[in-house]
Formats: C-alpha cells, sequence, structure tokens
C-alpha cells in the first residue's frame, strides 16, 4: 500500500516537473511581456502545485504540504495579476501582432464618458 | 532509509532556473525580469519541496512556506514600483 502510493507521488512530481520545464521554455520563447506571463505563470503554478501534492503523497502525509498548495496557488496569479496591471499601465507594448487589447479600449471608454 | 536524489527530477528544474536567468539577463524590459525573478521564486518553492523527500529534514517546508509568501510580497512591491513609471523603449 505505502510503496503504491510512493509511486503515484513519484509520477505526479515527475508530471510537475514537465511543467515547470514547459512554462520555464515558455519564458524564454514568446514574444511579449503578456505572452510570457500567460505562459509562465499558469504552468509553473500548476507544476509547482502537482510537486508538492507528491511531495505530499511522498513523505508520509506531511500536511503543510497542503497548505503550501493553497499558498502557492492563490498567490501565483494574483502576483501575475498585478505584474501584468502594472506592465500595461506603465506603457510596456504589445506584440506588434497582437491583435486585441481590451484593456486599452476599456481606458478609451472611461475617458470618453 | 532515505533514498537517492533522483537526478531525473533536479534536472529539469535545473534547467528552468538557468532559463529564468536567461530571461533576467536578456529582458528586454523591467516588466519581463519582474516576470522571471517571479516564476524563478515558484521554481525554488519545488526546489524546497523536493528536498524535504530526498533528505532527513523536513523543516525545508516551512522555508517553501515562506519564500511562497516572501516572493508573493516582493513581486506586489516590484509591480507597484513599476506602476509609477513609465519604460518605453
Amino acid at each position: 500500500m505505502s510503496e503504491t502510493v510512493v509511486f503515484i507521488g513519484k509520477v505526479i512530481v515527475l508530471i510537475g516537473v514537465f511543467f515547470d520545464l514547459l512554462g520555464a521554455i515558455g519564458l524564454v520563447r514568446l514574444p511579449d511581456v503578456y505572452n510570457r506571463l500567460q505562459a509562465s505563470t499558469k504552468c509553473v503554478t500548476l507544476g509547482t502545485c502537482l510537486i508538492l501534492f507528491g511531495v505530499f503523497l511522498m513523505s508520509g502525509f506531511l500536511w503543510k504540504a497542503l497548505l503550501a498548495i493553497a499558498f502557492v496557488a492563490l498567490s501565483g496569479p494574483t502576483a501575475a495579476h498585478a505584474i501584468s496591471h502594472a506592465a500595461h499601465k506603465a506603457g510596456v507594448k504589445l506584440w506588434e501582432k497582437s491583435v486585441v487589447d481590451r484593456y486599452q479600449e476599456d481606458k478609451k471608454e472611461a475617458k470618453e464618458s | 532509509m532515505i533514498p537517492r536524489l533522483p537526478l531525473v527530477f533536479f534536472i529539469p528544474l535545473i534547467v528552468s532556473c538557468f532559463l529564468c536567468l536567461y530571461r533576467v539577463f536578456r529582458g528586454p524590459t523591467s516588466a519581463d525580469r519582474i516576470v522571471a525573478v517571479d516564476i524563478l521564486g515558484i521554481l525554488v518553492v519545488g526546489f524546497c519541496a523536493l528536498f524535504v523527500v530526498y533528505t532527513p529534514r523536513e523543516y525545508f517546508m516551512d522555508i517553501a512556506i515562506a519564500w511562497t509568501l516572501l516572493g508573493f510580497i516582493g513581486a506586489l512591491t516590484l509591480a507597484k514600483y513599476l506602476e509609477g513609471k513609465r519604460f518605453d523603449e
């Protein structure tokens, strides 16, 4: 029983590490700040949550791992949202092939009305 | 009984950290660097979690929780700092 749980934990950790690697590749390969933020934050948050859950299974149900999952899952997307908002306000340009910028349109409407 | 450190878990994480450092070094705008530092903080949490299993020290999980919260506060601070400035390239 215990060995089965440890093996499942190892598989989950392996999936999480793979997601982390994909997020870091997206951070390097994509063209502008918003694309990089989109790819890397979501992949790395999910990957780290999976690593922590695998460690929870492998380490004999250490309850602090679940607490760490809650903190990572709450704080990662919040920080990403704050950074993207700040980058848009600071005037970082979008990629030239981007098709839509809803936040800019909202700002224009708020100015006109 | 402590199992050996399996490199198959650690090598992709180390490669990810170096990719983040590349983005910190090359990033054309400050926002890129802030994103990369945030991601690097979350990757370090994964490292700490794996060290809990492969060393006899369980306090690495406490370090992981503290690192999560400090990284979150740091990212928010850098975002607020970025908001007040213009970074035209």
